[in-house]
């Protein structure tokens, strides 16, 4: 077969750069981010890093939203599809970027970022590190790391080519491997975590662009509409390359959403990672994988569907098991979180799995209203101490609701989202990818939604368990010698303030008054080829 | 009709009263208190105006009110009443105040008291009362889940803050019981969604009455879905073992709420939604549900003779009472349905007035144990003779409230099985006994000896102004019915009519007549 899509003579691929200007406004900044520092002064970096950062997220959710918006576009050679899903994705991306700096900016009452070593290349413990701590040496470059993170979260969702996708899943990926390492504590704990998620991160990489690799074979292009194209089209004897590319291609991007057998990178990769940085990869990679997802299956796949269907629901109702059965036995906090991430990826893929417009829309609002939530709730972790390091370890918490109402409360309103419990937004966001999955994924579709019900009751249980540990348990007393010191809770700048009320604005309203973002979600879930 | 939309003012006074008293500043946490009665008591008197306005010749719904909310869903905030639920709504707008009075000291009195446990706690009681009018009034099957679900929150946190020893143990399962019962319901409300006209009024139950199509299994997997969730809530035998821990557990006014209101919506649900929606699987189920209703009502009673907690034996007595109004509704005549609707207030008054009795002697003996007591008759004469009178009226002696529901669900029963009826009859017995052997432990005997503390007082004039209004009520209820019959009447023949079963045989429906 003659690859149809390679031409001949060169010529030069037209762009619209309306279109892509929030991507022109981040990569921007983000290079700028480097100029900086090289040049800037040492004690002023960290300023200019923290507001030029800000700046460039709301020049490109300004963009996002005059020039973008109204100008949906197949563009940069058919290579990036700049439609409804791909600009509510966007959006929300910026929208998690901006919490998450300012999340990752929280000083509490040091001199630099709370949650960032001094120096990241010095080994833990050693004189170096020491020297770097007394010079007052900070890691500023996490500002342009989370820039080039998200410029490549932006591109993931956009990607209509599976190489622009996977170029786009390492610029997204490498900045996210070198934050997860940069924690102020337990150092040891997150450089192994880095190290794990690299390691691992490699190999799906591999995955994903054997896969492509065996798509490439199959219909003679890398661009997903061709691939589509192709499938009805094919010789039969082809398709011993479209199957197995196509599931290493999905094996790659499972990874990166945390989907069982997939998962083992996440809870120690988000338990070692900087708390902040951990809010930011569950919200903002959660959301830019499956955004890839959705368009290599309902774009590039979907003709196929009937061959691989069944796999990926045999992997949505493993993630939604065992992430919600292995958060039972959780007792460190941040590995709670990790594992029910994982379960919260098992419930989108049901939506996923549907197959209709409804499902992009109700796929689209929850990891929004997910995101939303989980950057608030480890802003929180972040905030609880004890004897000045975090305090993860479940038997830290108890009794938190006596001593700090209002943080304990926040907290318990957030797990109750989690929960899915009404009036919250996860339940609206439960009810929008369950109801397409009854509506038109079948018998496959019921199936995996009754399993669904069952897992969010199993999760219900260790989000009340947390609930009873802070509101129905007195602290325990503390018995002097031995004993690290009270648990506190720091008192949060504006900066995680901010972060901690746009989530629970965004929980109460996304539960109470969904119909806004619906609609735009609605409106947003046609994909251009 | 009238332009003042009092549902919906119904649930917004009392919430906008919880907020307040939550917020409260620390200089007037004093207020907490008056402010939340005082909101319960307006919202009271709207259910009084509204219960005036309604008339029994109207339409089945009445004091309608629709507006659009998650149009994206299908999903309406549309309120509504027919007799069945404007009884609950105004029986709950009774309770709710008298609850709050009788748990006015229940956090200690004066300077004992920490202002701010005291703001929580009745804030989370006072937050109740929009739930329980959203849910008793929704006519959206969306709107009701919502409400379904919510009102689980405030009474974990209820029984887990403020509850007895065991308090995380009783607040963790009554959830998760709460839960699960929920979220599979929540399959069958998707689904119902998707086997009803659709569009974006597709969940307003007059779309969906009537109009839910789909295969006859499709049907019957939809309404075991509902079934499973209200006879967790309500609770049924083999479902029902959260209800004794959260009932002794949670603090009397606590056990109030949950059993005397709260458990309604698990019977009210099964007449409005798996009735009305489902009439076909309804009448498919009808002989599973009867034989689980009748070992609810046999088991609860031998359970309850068995129990030494007296909150614990309150609670059993109660599944043996659900059980009853289960079987009332599941029989379809309308002699039993008028009189299961009738039974939920009844029920409603009689174990109030029991466990906040029994809430008030706990508070004098300190013991939930029946043991620790004897005598008492001859140190608190009137707790006891209160006691005895909600007792009576919770064992149906003709005159008080339990009497003419449980004889009206009994005779229609008859028409229908006279086996489950003979059976259910032995449940009276085992009232009974449950009832008067209690009080004869803690009551009657030789006058106890207090070494270490001085003898307890009598009931002071707050306990006096709790008990009075519900003794009014069992007494009212006993002997003039009649404006409650004739408000869930034309309610319980709508439903029966949609089910589509006619009563056997017309002569027995005379002798209904007459004993109105």
């Amino acid at each position: 077969m003659i690859p149809a899509a390679v031409s001949t003579a060169f010529e030069a691929v037209s762009i619209n750069y309306l279109s892509i200007s929030p991507l022109i406004v981040v990569v921007t900044g983000a290079l700028i981010g480097v100029l900086v520092e090289a040049f800037a002064p040492r004690a002023l970096r960290a300023v200019i890093q923290f507001w030029l950062t800000l700046v460039t997220l709301v020049l490109a959710l300004g963009s996002l939203a005059l020039w973008a918006v109204p100008n949906h576009a197949v563009t940069l050679g058919d290579s990036m599809a700049l439609d409804g899903p791909a600009l509510f994705m966007q959006g929300s991306l910026l929208v998690f970027g901006l919490l998450g700096v300012l999340a990752m900016s929280e000083r509490f009452d040091g001199a630099s970022a709370d949650a960032f070593t001094s120096m990241g290349a010095a080994s833990p413990g050693s004189h170096q590190e020491a020297a770097a701590t007394r010079a007052g040496l900070v890691t500023s470059e996490v500002y342009p790391l989370a820039l080039f993170s998200l410029f490549g979260m932006m591109i993931f969702v956009a990607a209509n080519d599976l190489i622009t996708m996977f170029v786009a899943l390492e610029v997204l990926s490498l900045p996210l491997y070198i934050l997860t390492g940069l924690a102020r504590r337990r150092r040891l704990l997150s450089q192994e975590a880095s190290l794990k998620y690299f390691l691992l991160g490699a190999f799906s990489s591999a995955f994903f662009i054997f896969g492509a690799a065996l798509l490439y074979g199959f219909s003679g292009s890398s661009d997903l509409k061709y691939i589509a194209r192709a499938i009805p089209t094919s010789a039969v004897d082809m398709n011993g390359l479209l199957l197995p590319g196509a599931m290493l291609v999905l094996i790659g991007l499972l990874f990166k959403v945390g989907a069982v057998p997939f998962h083992s990178w996440t809870p120690d990769a988000y338990q070692g990672a900087p708390t902040p940085v951990t809010g930011f990869m569950a919200a903002a990679t959660k959301l830019a994988a499956f955004g890839a997802i959705l368009r290599f299956t309902y774009v590039g796949i979907e003709a196929s569907r009937w061959d691989w269907q069944l796999a990926v629901g045999v992997i949505a109702a493993l993630t939604m098991i065992v992430g919600s059965v292995l958060s039972v036995t959780q007792t460190d906090m941040k590995r709670l979180l990790a594992y029910s991430s994982i379960a919260h990826a098992g419930f989108v893929l049901v939506g996923v799995l549907a197959f209709d417009r409804a499902a992009i829309a109700g796929v689209m609002f929850y990891l929004l209203a997910y995101g939303l939530s989980v950057i608030a709730a480890f802003a929180i972790v972040a905030m609880v101490r004890q004897g000045g390091s975090e305090a993860t370890h479940l038997s830290q918490w108890a009794g938190l609701g006596r001593k700090h109402p209002v943080i304990a409360s926040i907290f318990g309103l957030l797990l109750m989202a989690f929960a899915g419990i009404p009036l919250t937004s996860g339940f609206t966001s439960k009810f929008a990818v369950f109801a397409p999955a009854v509506a038109h994924g079948g018998t496959m579709g019921v199936v995996l939604v009754v399993i669904g019900v069952l897992m969010s009751a199993i999760t219900a249980y260790v989000y009340f368990r947390i609930i009873v540990l802070m509101f129905f348990t007195e602290a325990p007393e503390a018995d002097g010698a031995g004993d690290a010191g009270e648990v506190t809770v720091l008192m949060p700048s504006w900066a995680s303030a901010v972060v901690v009320t746009a989530g629970v604005l965004g929980t109460v309203l996304l539960g109470v008054v969904p119909g806004l973002v619906l609609e735009v979600a609605n409106a947003a879930s046609t994909f251009l080829l | 009709m009238t332009t003042l939309p009092l549902l919906t003012l119904m649930i917004v006074v009392p919430l906008v009263g919880a907020l307040v008293v939550a917020f409260l500043p620390k200089g007037s946490a004093a207020l907490a208190k008056p402010i939340a009665l005082g909101a319960s008591l307006v919202t009271l008197v709207l259910a009084l105006v509204a219960w005036a306005q309604w008339s029994a010749d109207g339409p089945q719904f009445q004091l309608t009110e629709t507006y659009a909310w998650i149009p994206q869903f299908g999903v309406s905030f549309a309120l509504g009443v027919d007799g069945i639920g404007l009884s609950l709504i105004v029986m709950a707008a009774i309770l709710v105040p008298i609850c709050l009075l009788a748990a006015w000291n229940d956090l200690g009195e004066g300077a004992g008291e920490d202002p701010r446990r005291t703001k929580t706690y009745f804030a989370l009681m006072l937050v109740l009362l929009p739930m329980i009018v959203g849910v008793f009034a929704a006519l959206d099957v969306f709107l009701f889940y919502v409400f379904f679900e919510a009102m689980l929150v405030p009474i974990y946190f209820l029984i887990g803050m403020f509850g007895g020893p065991r308090r995380q143990y009783a607040a963790m399962k009554f959830i998760l019981y709460g839960l699960v019962g929920g979220l599979i319901m929540l399959v069958g409300v998707i689904a119902l969604y998707f086997h009803g006209p659709g569009g974006a009024d597709g969940f307003l139950l007059e779309n969906l009455i009537g109009n839910v199509t789909g295969s006859v299994e499709a049907q019957r997997w939809m309404f075991v879905a509902f079934f499973i969730a209200f006879a967790i809530k309500a609770p049924m035998w083999p479902l029902h073992t959260w209800l004794p821990d959260a009932a002794s557990e949670g603090r009397p006014a606590t056990a109030v709420l949950l059993v005397s209101i709260l458990d309604k919506v698990g019977t009210f649900g099964m007449i409005r939604f798996c009735l009305s929606l489902f009439p076909e699987a309804s009448q498919w189920a009808t002989p599973v549900v009867i034989v689980l209703a009748v070992i609810s009502i046999l088991y609860g009673g031998m359970l309850a003779i068995g129990q030494t907690d007296v909150m614990r034996l309150i609670a059993y007595s109660s599944v043996s009472h659900f059980g009853f109004i289960v079987m009332g509704i599941f029989v379809f005549t309308t002699t039993a349905g008028a009189g299961s609707a009738l039974y939920m207030v009844a029920h409603a008054f009689s174990t109030a007035g029991l466990f906040l009795i029994a809430g008030f002697l706990i508070a004098r003996g300190r013991s939930r144990k029946i043991a620790d007591y004897g005598g008492w008759q001859r140190v608190t004469p009137v707790l006891a003779g209160t006691f005895l009178i909600a007792g009576l009226s919770s064992l149906a002696l003709p005159g008080l409230s339990n009497f003419l529901p449980e004889f009206l669900i009994l005779a229609g029963t008859w028409q229908v099985s006279p086996a489950a009826a003979v059976f259910a009859t032995l449940g009276i017995v085992l009232a009974a006994l449950y009832i008067l052997l209690t009080y004869q432990r803690i009551f009657t005997g030789p006058k106890p000896e207090f070494v270490d503390a001085p003898a307890p007082l009598d009931l002071n004039w707050r306990e006096k102004a709790v008990v009075i209004p519900l003794i009014a009520s069992f007494l009212v209820l006993g002997f003039y019915p009649k404006p409650v019959l004739d408000l869930v009447n034309p309610a319980v023949e709508q439903t029966l009519k949609i089910v589509g079963v006619t009563d056997p045989a017309p002569a027995v429906a005379n002798n209904t007549g007459s004993a109105q």
